[in-house]
């Protein structure tokens, strides 16, 4: 079904998008992946042979048997077996699930914390305006991974802790991002013409400013939260991320790879092959969206 | 410019300043040693006798103020599980990991750029598009994923390459290198491609984009009309003109490849610092962490103050604006 054509005034900027979107074949097909794996993360527990993490259910007959394997369940192993019997295909699903949540619950606290330091920054100006994006740029000159290792190593082990050393390891992109947006529009004279109206500073900020500085900030959100996901993907394969009661596709990778180098390649790989998937997809549509949205492309 | 060195130089020593205090006291917030340093069944006596020792019984601040003192007279205190001084743990392993990070980004820098400015040139080649979808699989794909995927290709499967370790090295000024012996390169160059992959997207994606705007600028056809080849455009304008932010990146990735060599390092045994932080995160040996973290503060300080003073140069507008 195709819209009507309208006059160039009459199309939502949201439509425009879409309409441009839909173009790149690629980057639909990226967005239906995408799409496909949240929908499975989400019905992992209904959809699944097996509740990985219930114990009782694993039997070590079953442990490390390749793809295809028939096992005490009676059901197909699709993509094998791990070390402690798990059918690896509930295992990836339930890990697709933690990561995914992870990546979510990081991204979207880094974006809001983020973003109020940045558009505050460029609101305020003077003295706050310096302070803050002092201390950013201070931090963004150090590596994401090692603040987030650090944190890890201070707070612990859990879900909640790692979300935090990931908030800590990625605001700082989204502050920079906003105060950019945000002081360039900042300059402009229907903000001025703003705040000489009894309008309330909270007012002009989110209903004026925020909005103008979105785009950006959506292309930052989806890189940021696909590096979310991989971020915690390598502690909990360095062995400094979630507890082992609730693996997350890294676990389920660095628990492979003993059993990698004697050939039972699958453990690790398959995880992996998930996780990639997951990713790529992520940045491939992240990376469309950049392009659209870039005005020096639009020539 | 002398103006603009010291103004770059003071902000660099506040910088190091607030940045010692933070690991200091993040660092400090850990857990505890003591569970580490003293055996359970030790009696009170000892237990206290030995948090005397590493004067943990002082105030934090206490504890700071020893620390930067000692630190200035070039002591950045003793490994609580090697029981060596830091330095020295760290400065014998530090070759190691220089060497793994230069090849990575010399590499990266060598092959990204070429192919980024081609991408650039023709965006809609054939080979642009191939080129750029490795970027973004470089992008994406986690370094401990392909450092895996190498390991079980190269050394499992094929056989050809070692699965970790350094080879044999020869010594020069008293240090042992890789790069010089066949049997080091034969070690070196999985690590080396593995911290690689994500430089080279940068790389190759900044080459491009920066290409790709000059090409449509005017200065293009103008050379375009005077008759300049298309190589000379290439080689004479548009590289000069991508040259600042390859040299921005270039620096700040050199200092950041650090940091990622930890997983890189961990994955291939690589004798490097890299493993030796991980190791201390997981003992919790804070002098190692403390150590470590401070000087790669310091490398990442002195790297922006390198490329500053390196972009003032290519970029005169930054030094006039300076100077006044």
């Amino acid at each position: 079904m195709t819209a009507p054509i309208k006059g160039p005034g009459a199309v939502s900027p949201w439509r425009a998008f879409w309409v441009r979107f839909r173009e790149d074949r690629i980057a639909m097909a990226a967005l239906f992946v995408v799409g496909l794996m949240l929908i499975l993360a989400v019905l992992a527990p209904w959809i699944t042979p097996q509740d990985p993490y219930d114990l009782s259910g694993l039997s070590l007959r079953d442990a490390r048997r390749p793809p295809g394997f028939v096992g005490s369940g009676g059901y197909v192993h699709w993509l094998g077996t791990d070390a402690q019997g798990r059918d690896l295909l509930s295992a990836i699903l339930y890990g697709l699930r933690v990561s995914i949540q992870i990546g979510l619950m990081a991204g979207s606290l880094a974006l809001v914390i983020g973003t109020t330091i940045g558009i505050v920054a460029a609101y305020a100006r003077g003295f706050v305006e310096t302070l803050l994006m002092r201390a950013i740029d201070l931090q963004l000159s150090f590596p994401a991974i090692l603040l987030a290792l650090v944190l890890v190593a201070v707070l612990g082990q859990g879900k909640a802790q790692l979300i935090v050393a990931l908030v800590a390891a990625q605001y700082a992109y989204f502050a920079r991002t906003a105060y950019g947006a945000a002081s360039a529009e900042r300059g402009k004279d229907y903000i001025e013409a703003a705040m000489a109206t009894p309008l309330s500073d909270m007012r002009i900020v989110f209903f004026h400013l925020l909005p103008n500085a979105m785009p950006a900030l959506i292309v930052v959100a989806t890189v940021q939260v696909a590096y979310a996901i991989a971020l915690e993907a390598t502690l909990s394969f360095l062995g400094l991320g979630l507890p082992v009661t609730e693996p997350s596709l890294g676990m389920l990778i660095s628990n492979g790879v003993k059993y990698m180098m004697s050939g039972r390649y699958w453990i690790s790989v398959y995880p992996g092959v998930a996780l990639i998937i997951l990713i790529v997809s992520i940045n491939l549509v992240g990376d469309h969206v950049r392009d659209i949205l870039n005005p020096r492309l639009n020539r | 410019m002398a103006g603009f060195i010291l103004q770059r130089l003071l902000q660099g020593i506040v910088i190091m300043i607030v940045m010692s205090m933070i690991v200091f006291g993040g660092i400090h917030a850990i857990g505890n040693p003591m569970d580490v340093l003293i055996p359970p069944e030790a009696t009170q006596d000892v237990r206290e006798r030995t948090i005397a020792r590493f004067g943990l019984d002082k105030s934090l601040v206490e504890q700071y103020v020893i620390f930067v003192r000692n630190l200035l007279q070039g002591d950045l205190g003793r490994s609580y599980i090697y029981n060596e001084p830091v330095l020295q743990l760290i400065a014998n392993r530090f070759p190691a990991t220089i060497e793994l990070v230069f090849t990575a980004v010399l590499g990266a820098l060598l092959i990204g750029v070429p192919l980024g400015v081609y991408a650039g040139y023709r965006p809609d080649s054939l080979g642009a598009r191939l080129i750029m979808s490795v970027s973004i699989l470089g992008f994406s794909v986690p370094t401990f994923w392909v450092g895996l995927i190498l390991i079980l290709t190269f050394a499992v499967n094929l056989g050809w390459l070692p699965s970790g370790g350094r080879g044999d090295t020869v010594e020069v000024f008293g240090i042992g290198w890789s790069v010089l012996t066949v049997n080091g390169w034969s070690h070196l160059v999985m690590p080396a491609t593995n911290l690689a992959l994500f430089k080279l997207a940068i790389m190759i994606r900044l080459a491009r984009a920066g290409t790709r705007e000059i090409m449509l600028t005017d200065t293009v056809k103008f050379a375009r009309a005077a008759g300049l080849s298309e190589a000379t455009i290439l080689s004479r304008h548009v590289l000069k003109l991508i040259a600042i932010p390859i040299v921005t990146v270039f620096g700040l990735e050199l200092a950041s490849t650090l940091a990622f060599a930890v997983v890189t390092e961990t994955i291939f045994s690589w004798p490097g610092v890299g493993k030796l932080i991980i190791d201390s995160i997981k003992n919790l040996d804070r002098p190692v962490m403390v150590a470590y973290l401070i000087l790669t503060a310091g490398l990442f300080v002195t790297v922006n103050l390198v490329v500053d003073i390196v972009y003032a140069v290519l970029d005169p507008r930054l030094r006039r604006r300076a100077a006044t």
